[in-house]
């Protein structure tokens, strides 16, 4: 009845491997997140204070990354892109669409934390004679970033957990390369179940290091 | 000296200041009393330039604040603001709240700016409370915070908007005995307040605001003891 002999030996044997397609998937989400932190600010901002044609920008950008799969948005970099004769490395692809997912989400974090601080904030610190930039970055953004800090957190998990959709665009991250190596020597289950517990190392690393920043950054 | 001349403010199509003129001298002390709406917070916030004005000019010491080319934040140094609500940097503590200014604005060095930082939180009574944050002080301590913070600017006069009314009844005399002292250290300051004891026994003059009129302003002795206006007579013997 249960007639699968587990072979966890080809799996050891790959393992620097993996952990090397590791070290692709947490840079790429890194940098997805990097670049989804300065955007997300911008479209918050945008929204937040600008009228026009850059509002609705920004509010479609929000709007698409926050309701339609993950998935989709990535294969529009890849495929859909691609018909239109523009073809990015599969590397892009997933930046890219890890990025306008990310901005997203967190443009939409960053807009409830910009209106959690309240405006006598600022009058108070322009009565001091601070300028309007030394008002946001002295005063306002210090507090956002508290209040946005956990949502940040999660979506970082998220980006990593969601780069492994970049195995289905052809990108060997973790997922991908896992994927490859499994098809080769049929250890599915094995190859799949090692993957999984690396990510789930990762995310723990992360939440860890999370927790221990925040106790340095946040004293009040 | 704040010098006011027939100043206009409107919110839209609501006509919140009507023509206001005052004169303040260095080193007076005067409060500013009239009912809720009637304009005197929106007075403070347009002579410190937090409202741009409609007609009519504010000129502090020779420079007029809403004038294109004066430079506000250098002007606002010498015009410190305290308000109702306490708005401490819930994110810094004592020390760093009142140290910020001096430093990024005036460009004191961290050092100096720090010294006299622990200087006005001495002075209004927080010596003790240097590295607490906001969140661990109270409502009063928190006032007394933002009138340290403001001090620490070094300004020429301070503008006071009901600085007690939103504190607890045991905390409003230690925020009001801060500023007497002041006041009895010559500074010049215009106090919004609601606080009629204060208004009499500390200011040189007293202003009564109506629906954006300045009614009455005297003595305060003549605006407690024998007020010309009606509404002031009004007013007065509601608040008692
Ligand atoms: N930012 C604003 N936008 C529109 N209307 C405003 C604004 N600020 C104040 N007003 C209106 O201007 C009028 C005067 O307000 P102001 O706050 O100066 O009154 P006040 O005398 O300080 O009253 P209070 O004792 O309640 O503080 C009120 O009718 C108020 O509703
Ligand atoms: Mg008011």
């Amino acid at each position: 009845m249960f007639d699968y002999n587990f072979h966890w030996r080809p799996v050891m044997k790959s393992l620097p491997d993996l952990l090397e397609a590791a070290m692709l998937t947490l840079q790429v989400a890194v940098l997805a997140m990097i670049l989804g932190i300065v955007i997300g600010l911008c479209l918050a901002l945008i929204r937040l204070h600008m009228r026009g044609p850059l509002l609705w920008l920004a509010s479609t950008w929000v709007e698409l990354a926050r309701n339609t799969p993950a998935l989709f948005q990535l294969f529009f970099f890849g495929f859909g892109l691609g018909s239109f004769g523009l073809h990015l490395s599969p590397y892009m692809i997933v930046l890219m669409g890890l990025t306008f997912n990310c901005a997203g989400y967190l443009a939409e974090n960053f807009r409830g934390g910009f209106q959690a601080i309240p405006d006598t904030q600022i009058r108070a610190s322009r009565s001091l004679g601070m300028n309007a930039w030394q008002a946001y970055t002295r005063i306002v953004i210090p507090q956002v970033f508290r209040i946005v800090y956990h949502p940040i957190t999660n979506q970082m998990v998220w980006a990593v957990l969601m780069s492994s959709l970049g195995m289905l665009v052809g990108f060997r991250e973790l997922s991908g390369e896992t994927q490859f190596f499994a098809s080769r020597t049929f250890r599915i289950f094995e190859y799949f179940a090692v993957t999984a517990v690396i990510y789930y190392v990762i995310v723990k690393l992360i939440l860890g290091a999370s927790r221990l920043l925040a106790t340095r950054l946040f004293r009040y | 000296m704040i010098e006011i001349h027939d100043l206009h403010k409107y919110f839209g199509s609501l006509h919140v200041l009507k023509g206001i003129d005052l004169n303040v001298e260095k080193g007076e002390v005067l409060s500013v009393i009239g009912a809720s709406g009637s304009g005197k917070s929106t007075l403070l916030y347009c002579i410190n330039g937090l409202e741009p004005v409609q007609q009519g000019k504010v000129v502090v010491d020779g420079t007029d604040v809403h004038a294109k080319g004066t430079d506000i934040n250098k002007l606002r140094q010498q015009l410190g603001m305290v308000f109702q609500q306490w708005n401490s940097f819930p994110h810094l503590t004592a020390l760093e709240n009142v140290a910020l200014a001096p430093k990024i604005v005036k460009g004191k060095s961290k050092a100096e700016a720090r010294e006299i930082a622990a200087q006005q939180l001495k002075h209004v009574g927080l010596g003790d409370k240097l590295d607490v944050y906001p969140s661990a002080l109270s409502g009063g301590q928190q006032q007394r915070l933002a009138i340290a913070r403001a001090l620490a600017m070094e300004p020429e006069y301070m503008l006071f908007d009901e600085a007690t009314s939103a504190l607890d009844p045991e905390l409003v005399g230690e925020v009001l005995e801060t500023m007497r002292m002041l006041a009895e250290e010559g500074m010049t300051m215009i106090c919004v307040t609601h606080e009629m004891g204060f208004a009499r026994d500390v200011s040189d003059r007293v202003a009564f605001f109506h629906q954006g009129v300045m009614e009455e302003i005297g003595p305060p002795e003549q605006i407690f003891g024998n007020p010309q206006s009606e509404h002031t007579q009004k007013f007065l013997a509601n608040v008692r």
